[in-house]
This record gives C-alpha cells, structure tokens and sequence, in this order.
C-alpha cells in the first residue's frame, strides 16, 4: 500500500472513531457508535498489515487469536457488577501494550523509520521515553486499581510518612534517567525508565481509597490514552496520536465530571489519603443519644403502595448486594399499582462513571426513567418517598449546611425533600467519607437494616400478601 | 562541388548535434543531481515540519476530543469508559509493525506480545461495550 493510501486509510480509521464516541451521545445511537468503532479498528490493523514493512503474518495471526480468544471469553464472561474492575484491567493491558511496543521501537528502530539502533535522533528518544513511562505507570497503576476494586487489596487508603516526598523525588529521578537516555541511548537506561515508571504507578494508586475509584479509572483512562499519544509521535502514525488524544481527553473530562461530583479537587484525590484522618470528630460526639425509626419491609411496602410517586436513589451498597434485578421487580410492582418510578444517580455513585445507569440497564429499567442530579433534584419536593438503597454521602445535607464537613459542597441528591425518606442500608456506620448521615435521625426517616438485596425481595413479598 | 559542401555543412551539422547531445545530457545530469538535492532537501524539511504536522494533529484532536466527549449523556459514562479502552487498543499498530518482520528478533517478541494484549482489549473493549449498549432499551409501552 503506497503510502498517501496508508495514511489517508488511517485517516478514516481516525474519522470512524471519532464518530464512534459521538454516537455515545444517546443511547439509540450508541450501538451504531460501538459498529463504527470496530470498523475503525479493522481498518487501521488491515492497513498496518499491507504496509510494505510487515512481511511475516504467522506470529500477528497467532497473537491475535490468542488474545481475541481471551477478550471474547472474558468480555463475554464478566458480571455488570465486576465492570470496574474489568475495566481497570484492560487498562492495564494497553500500559503494557505500549511500553512493549517503545522496547520494540528502541531495539529495532529502522522498523519504524526512526534512525537505527544506538543511534536514534533525539526527538524520537524522548516521545519513547514519554510514551514508555505513561504506559508503565498505566499498567501497574490500573493493576493496583485492579486489586482495590476486586478486593484481592483492601479498598482502604495506603498512606505512610513522607509519601508525597518520595514521590516527588522518584519523579525527579525519573526525569534525569530520561535525560541520561536520550542523550546515552543505553539499553539499561531504557529498563530502568520502564521500572521506575512501574514503580511510581504503584506509589499513585496506594494511597487513593475506594470510593475515589471512579475518578482514579478515569485517569487511568486518560493516561492510558497519552500513552498511544506517545507512541504515536514515535511512530509517527497519525491514527494512533488522533485516538490517543480523544481517548486521553475523554478519561481527563470524566475525571473532571467525577471531581465536580464530589466537590473535591483533582490534586486532592491524588494526594488520596481521603476519609482516615478527618472521620473521627464530625462523626463522634454528639450522636450518643440520637434515635432512629427502624422498619421492616411490610412498613416500608405499605408506605410505597400508599404513595403517589417514588423515587429510587441507588449506591454503591445496591452493586455490591447485587440486588438491581430485585429493585427492579420492587419497582415494577408499584407500577402496576400506578405509582410513578423515577430512578435518581448521582455523578459519583458506584465505582466507576455511569456504573448505576449500566446495573439498572441490565435490569431492564429503561432508560428514561433514570435521570441526573440536575434534572431530578427538582422533583424530589413533589415525591412521597425517596427509596435509598446503598446510597449515604451523596445525600447528606450537611454538604450544604456544615462548612466543616469534608463533603461541603459536594452536589447532593435533595432526598431530604421527599415526604417520607427510606434508607436500605446494613447499619448506622458512617460512609466513606467518614461522616454521619444527619438524615438517619429525621422524623420523615426510616431505616430498613438490612442486606440491599433481601429487603427488596421482602418487600415484593409484603407487597404481595397485601 | 555542390555535393562537397553539402557534405561537409552536413558533418558540420551533425558535429552540432552531437555537442548538443553532449550539453543536453550534462544538463540532465545536473538537473537529476539538482532533483535530488531538492527531494532529499525536502525530505529533511519535511522531517522538521512533519513533527509540527502531527502536534498540529494532536492539539486539533484533543479539541474534538473535548467537544464530541462532553456530548456523551452521562448514562453512557460506562459504555465510554470501554469503547475509548477498545480504541486506544489501536496502539496494536505498533505491535503489528514490531511483529511483522520476516526474521526472529526481540523486537519481534516484543510486537507479539504487544498483539496479544492488544487483541484482549480490542476484542474484549468492543464486546462488553456492545453488551452493555444492548441493555440500555426505552420504555416498552
């Protein structure tokens, strides 16, 4: 393939994903989108494969079957739940991708018309060496988010004196080891960038703790994304730097999106550490002698089949009981008895951006009846029961009326304005940002203890017997 | 006589020709060499500016980025998240041109590997995608 062809192929693939994301703009298009995506990648790897360069086709064929195989088997494998964590792996996976692919550019440079081995013009060394150290700190971060998500590493923050010391000093290191390299072009050199970036993936991810997860996986997302930037430049291949940067700009705009939702800068939950020193006193205190009004399920399906409009605020708690299909039947039950179902998320519930919209989906739950924080808050005055289930910081009042609360200013979902407040939730405990729920302790409040799930499934129940 | 003179202004012509011939070739070779200069002069501005090209890329890409990627309903943040890992798994690029040469190198293992774990993505990112995609339905009624 002559090489205006190549590139104006590549340019297409470029075109086909960006029309990829734009069909993500609503969900009748959406799957069109995720087509158009795929024929994108087609493209871009059959115009790689007839490119005058790529002789051998034993090794790429065995490759991709092998790694289609386990993409297939695993994408098709992997419970709505575990998405986060799925997510975050395959993160990891394009980390890896490309510091191997800037270790096979370093050996084998004339493959990719970038000079020849040991001598290798500078530019070209410091797009590897960004691509590289991007790459690996993708790869170990996302693993590491990998272990917190999935529970094989507690979801608890990791933090230690001296920390961010180390690793500003780390980070120093990294960059006079680039220096060196570009200037020395050394074998080891080039290994010890890939460690240290290994190293400081690590170091980023440990101290950020578990509900800051959607806002670590979009960062790796990004990051992932500059990673193929990187390499692009190094390639020079202008499919990969225009993906790249949609995908590195993608990551960032979620990152912004879950940041907003939690009222929290980005530096902040970088710094992580969120949630451990600063519990202890807005909790303790002065909640010795408060009392709760405690329900059972028949309470709470009496209360629900007297209203007129209930609104669902589902959490983090709701993924973890796994009990979207029996919120989803509970609701469907006080449909037919002509009571109107709205469901309310919340921009940072769950573990990743848009997880409660995904577990609701595969419910069955269409789709427009779930709605944002901006366009539901409005609604909440006129509904007789908000329906907590998992759910606790995001609706807290005191993020609007405690200025000394860690959570001032988080955007909240306004249950409070509800007529009756039920809360699904295991205990009293505090959530993850370590605060007491004023809520718990209202009048219009009633706790229903319990596993998400089960109450639910009793709820069906009182609601049939009734 | 007649005869002679045509003769002779004949070879005399044909003598022109033949130092014509000599120049015109001289020339050619100087504009061939000149052609050259030129292409490879070309080629060498080219290497300058086509890293100016591909940052203009970049910065023009990361505005579309920005504009098409705050178009995505929140509800779809999930299904984003995997289709932009699938996407960025066209980083398979680079692995097919490390894996693609005829002879066995490290270079080459490097490529391979850097298929299979870009094939996981791809072929992974787009089926959960799509997965999730087929869940999301309106209303029935």
């Amino acid at each position: 393939m002559s090489e205006n062809l190549s590139a104006f192929a590549y340019l297409i693939a470029s075109v086909c994903f960006i029309m990829a994301l734009r069909g993500l703009s609503s969900p009748v298009t959406a799957r069109r989108g995720n087509l158009l995506g795929m024929a994108g990648m087609t493209i871009a790897i059959v115009t790689t494969l007839a490119s005058p360069g790529v002789m051998s086709f034993t090794m790429i064929l065995i490759g991709m079957l092998i790694g289609g195989a386990i993409g297939t088997v695993v994408a098709l494998k992997i419970k709505m739940t575990a998405l986060p964590e799925l997510v975050a792996a395959f993160h990891s996976l394009v980390g890896l991708a490309a510091v191997l692919v800037a270790a096979a550019a370093y050996y084998e440079p004339q493959a990719y018309g970038i000079g020849v081995a040991g001598n290798i013009p500078i530019g070209s060394l410091i797009e590897m060496s960004i691509g590289t150290v991007i790459g690996a700190v993708t790869f170990t971060g996302s693993i590491i988010a990998f272990a917190k998500l999935h529970g094989t590493m507690s979801g608890a923050p990791v933090v230690f004196a001296g920390q961010h010391t180390l690793n500003a000093l780390l980070g120093l290191l990294l960059f006079g080891l680039i220096f060196w390299f570009v200037g020395d072009q050394n074998a080891g050199l080039f290994w010890m960038i890939v460690l240290l970036s290994c190293l400081m993936g690590v170091l980023i991810i440990i101290p950020i703790g578990g509900a800051d997860m959607p806002v670590v996986i979009s960062m790796l997302n990004s990051y992932s994304g500059w990673a193929a930037c990187g390499i692009g430049f190094t390639l020079s291949n202008p499919a990969l730097i225009v993906t790249g940067a949609l995908v590195g700009s993608s990551g960032a705009i979620l990152s912004y999106i879950m940041c907003k939702g939690m009222n929290r800068s980005f530096i902040s939950v970088i710094l992580g550490g969120f949630g451990t020193e600063n519990g202890g006193p807005a909790a303790g205190g002065e909640d010795g002698d408060k009392t709760v009004r405690r329900g059972s399920a028949a309470d709470a399906a009496f209360i629900m089949k007297n209203a007129g409009s209930v609104i669902i605020v589902p959490g983090y708690g709701m993924a973890v009981a796994q009990a979207q299909h029996a919120l989803r039947e509970m609701c469907d039950m006080l449909k037919a008895e002509g009571i109107k179902v709205s469901y309310a998320i919340h921009p940072v519930a769950g573990r990743m951006p848009g997880h409660m919209n995904v577990l609701l989906a595969e419910a069955n739950v269409p789709y427009d009846e779930v709605f944002e924080l901006d366009s539901i808050n409005r609604d909440f005055p006129s509904a007789d029961v908000a329906f907590v289930i998992g759910a606790n910081d995001v609706t807290n009042p005191v993020a609007k009326t405690d200025p000394d609360s860690p959570i001032y200013g988080m955007p909240i979902l306004d249950v409070e304005n509800a007529g009756t407040v039920l809360f699904v939730k295991r205990s009293l405990s505090p959530g993850y940002a370590g605060v007491d729920n004023v809520l718990f302790y209202r009048d219009s409040t009633m706790m229903l203890f319990g596993d998400a799930k089960a109450m639910c499934e009793g709820i069906v129940n009182a609601m049939d017997a009734m | 006589m007649a005869t002679d003179k045509v003769i002779e202004g004949a070879a005399d012509l044909a003598n022109n020709a033949k130092a014509l011939a000599a120049q015109a070739e001289a020339l050619m070779a100087q504009v061939n060499q000149l052609a050259g200069q030129l292409a490879s002069q070309a080629q060498q501005s080219g290497g300058g500016d086509s890293f100016v090209f591909f940052v203009m890329i970049f910065v023009l890409s990361c505005f579309v980025g920005y504009y098409v990627v705050w178009s995505v309903t929140p509800a779809l943040h999930s299904p984003l998240m995997s289709l932009t890992n699938a996407i960025s798994s066209v980083i398979i690029v680079g692995a097919l041109i490390a894996a693609g040469p005829a002879d066995l190198s490290l270079a080459k293992v490097f490529g391979f590997f850097a298929v299979i774990l870009a094939s996981v993505n791809i072929f992974g990112g787009f089926i959960v995608s799509q997965r999730m995609l087929s869940m999301f339905k309106k209303k029935t009624n």
